[in-house]
């Protein structure tokens, strides 16, 4: 009797402190979301963890199944996160995200993309042999209405403009470019098989059509539609097959560590590439649409947009584009 | 005798492990079907106001229908903007909302990291880059059986982002309230007399008599009331005294 009497008294206490949980729930969301930096409040909020622990281990004890105790491990797991995570402002992660952890994936992935692009530049090799020997090879890889206008001696950009507009032209094709981005990462996940098929697959589709526009005296004008959009284009499908190869082989060869906990250091050492993908190619799709089929823009400008660009993505997958911490 | 729901343990400073409970299948299904609906909505409003308001500026039409050539502005203004709501509805709002979405915060769910921290911004993208896996061969199957099968219920995209969905309890859940507990001790005099009650057998009568007195005294009883009080009174008394006056459960 003496004992469920003190338990009783103990837990009634405890559930008198409910005001004060509240206010460290109150205290802890401010700080998460950035809306206070005032360091006497900062300190409060560590008083408000010990406290939270201290009431936390009473309720687990005398209150185990009640939503009081449902309630402050919440408050707890949240007060926890915010001491040892700090405070979220979407601007400083996104700083952080494009100024450390995109130029320490790259430097991660620098062996990958070493043998992505030379699978990317074999297969291009190895297709554009394959149609220059066996020309009725193409239908493999092109599109009749592709052979078609190429047999006429006109390139199937000539014109593209008059079919849709540059904006219409631009979504479309940078949508497609970053569904084939994102799923020649993913298929990383078939232990790297699915990102060698499309790398491979890719750069086959690449040479056999360059070889075939070339047999048609087109190889110049193709080459001079590429060149502004595809330089960094073509880079990024590397990249992100990088990315795959390096899902794969954490699955493959996971080492020391568990395979699942191979795979998430890998996937999420190699996606943070990713985001600078999209953004990349969201570029090179608007170039794609805009400059690449208009006739009237001159070569050299097309090559100057096509290295001036393919720079810009080495200096913001590199993090150059920003200045170091020290300096601001 | 039910088993255990999952949860995630964290250690921490205090040495009070931080627990949270793991979510299931359900409340996943409850959380995506919500944020379906949702951006279905949001996309669809955007194309039929914009599309409406369009026409209207256009020709003076009442119609949501599309021009019947390629209109760059009909494009920009109207279909990429429906489009972006839908498909892009989950990283954005994980980015903004911390790993919560509107769905997510009707389940009472939200993405934690596995020491029970917010996601990293690359994180959020690596998960929701992955529900290109997940849902194949179609309605998520491949990430519904993976939920179902694995001991921390987590799809494709929590594996490779290092996530994990958990349970979110909110202060409306907390079923006490300052009215319901008025009147009632401190919590200093509550442990003291939870202390008393315990060692009541092993202290002299004396003195616990005295202490009692003294608790009591704490609580409001007046010193003449608890004069006249005997030994078995006074120790009815300060259990009456530990009786909450209104309770939750």
């Amino acid at each position: 009797m003496s004992a469920d009497a003190g338990r009783s008294a103990l837990a009634h206490a405890l559930l008198k402190r409910a005001p004060l949980w509240q206010e460290a729930e109150a205290r802890a969301r401010r700080f998460r979301s950035g809306r206070s930096d005032d360091p006497a409040e900062a300190a409060r909020v560590a008083d408000d963890y010990r406290l939270l622990a201290h009431d936390l281990a009473r309720a687990r004890l005398l209150l185990p199944r009640s939503r009081a105790r449902e309630y402050l491990e919440s408050v707890y797991a949240s007060v926890h996160a915010t001491l040892n995570h700090g405070g979220w402002r979407l601007g400083a992660t996104l700083e952080k995200l494009f100024r450390e952890e995109i130029p320490a994936s790259m430097v991660w992935l620098a062996p990958y993309l070493a043998w992505a692009t030379t699978l990317f530049v074999l297969a291009a090799a190895a297709g554009y042999a394959l149609v220059d020997r066996f020309p009725e090879l193409i239908a493999l890889f092109a599109s009749p209405d592709l052979i078609a206008s190429v047999e006429r001696g006109k390139l199937w950009t000539e014109g593209l403009l008059n079919i849709a507009p540059s904006s219409v032209l631009s979504v479309q094709i940078l949508a497609n470019n970053i569904v084939v981005s994102l799923f020649a990462y993913c298929s990383g996940f078939l232990f790297g098989l699915g990102t060698l098929y499309i790398l491979g697959l890719n750069g086959l589709m690449l040479g056999a059509i360059f070889a075939y526009v070339a047999q048609h005296g087109l190889g110049g004008a193709l080459a001079s539609f590429i060149v502004a959009h595809g330089c960094v284009e073509l880079s990024v499908m590397c990249l992100s097959g990088a990315a795959g190869a390096a899902v794969g082989e954490a699955l493959m060869r996971p080492g020391s560590r568990g395979r699942i906990a191979a795979f998430r250091a890998a996937a999420l050492r190699s996606g943070a590439v990713l985001v600078a993908c999209a953004v990349l190619l969201v570029g090179a799709g608007l170039i794609e649409g805009f400059v690449s089929p208009d006739p009237r823009i001159a070569l050299g400008i097309k090559i100057a947009i096509g290295v001036g660009y393919w720079l810009f993505m080495l200096a913001l997958l590199s993090g150059r584009l920003w200045p170091p911490q020290g300096s601001r | 005798m039910s088993e255990a729901a999952p949860q995630l343990s964290v250690d921490s400073a205090t040495g009070i492990d931080v627990t949270l409970p793991l979510a299931g299948a359900g409340a996943r299904s409850y959380a995506f079907v919500v944020d379906w609906h949702v951006r279905v909505v949001l996309g669809l409003a955007w194309y039929g106001a914009a599309g409406l308001l369009y026409n209207y500026l256009r020709d003076g039409g009442l119609s949501v229908a599309p021009p019947s050539d390629n209109e760059p502005r009909w494009f920009g203004a109207v279909l990429v903007p429906a489009l972006a709501l839908y498909f892009l509805y989950h990283p954005v709002l994980e980015l903004i909302m911390r790993g919560s979405t509107p769905g997510k915060r009707l389940a009472g769910v939200r993405v934690v990291t596995r020491d029970g921290g917010a996601p990293s911004a690359g994180a959020l993208l690596v998960r929701n880059v992955f529900r290109l896996v997940d849902s194949l061969p179609l309605a998520y199957g491949l990430g519904l059986t993976l939920v179902a099968l694995t001991r921390e219920h987590v799809r494709c995209g929590d594996m490779a982002a290092g996530t994990l969905l958990v349970y979110e309890s909110s202060s409306a859940a907390l079923a006490v309230t300052p009215a319901s507990t008025a009147g009632a001790l401190d919590v200093a005099s509550a442990e003291l007399i939870a202390e008393l009650l315990t060692r009541w057998p092993l202290l002299t009568a004396p003195a616990r008599a005295a202490l009692a007195r003294t608790l009591l005294g704490r609580c409001g009883r007046s010193a003449e009331e608890l004069a006249q009080l005997d030994e078995t009174a006074l120790r009815q008394a300060l259990i009456e005294a530990t009786r909450p006056q209104g309770e939750a459960r």
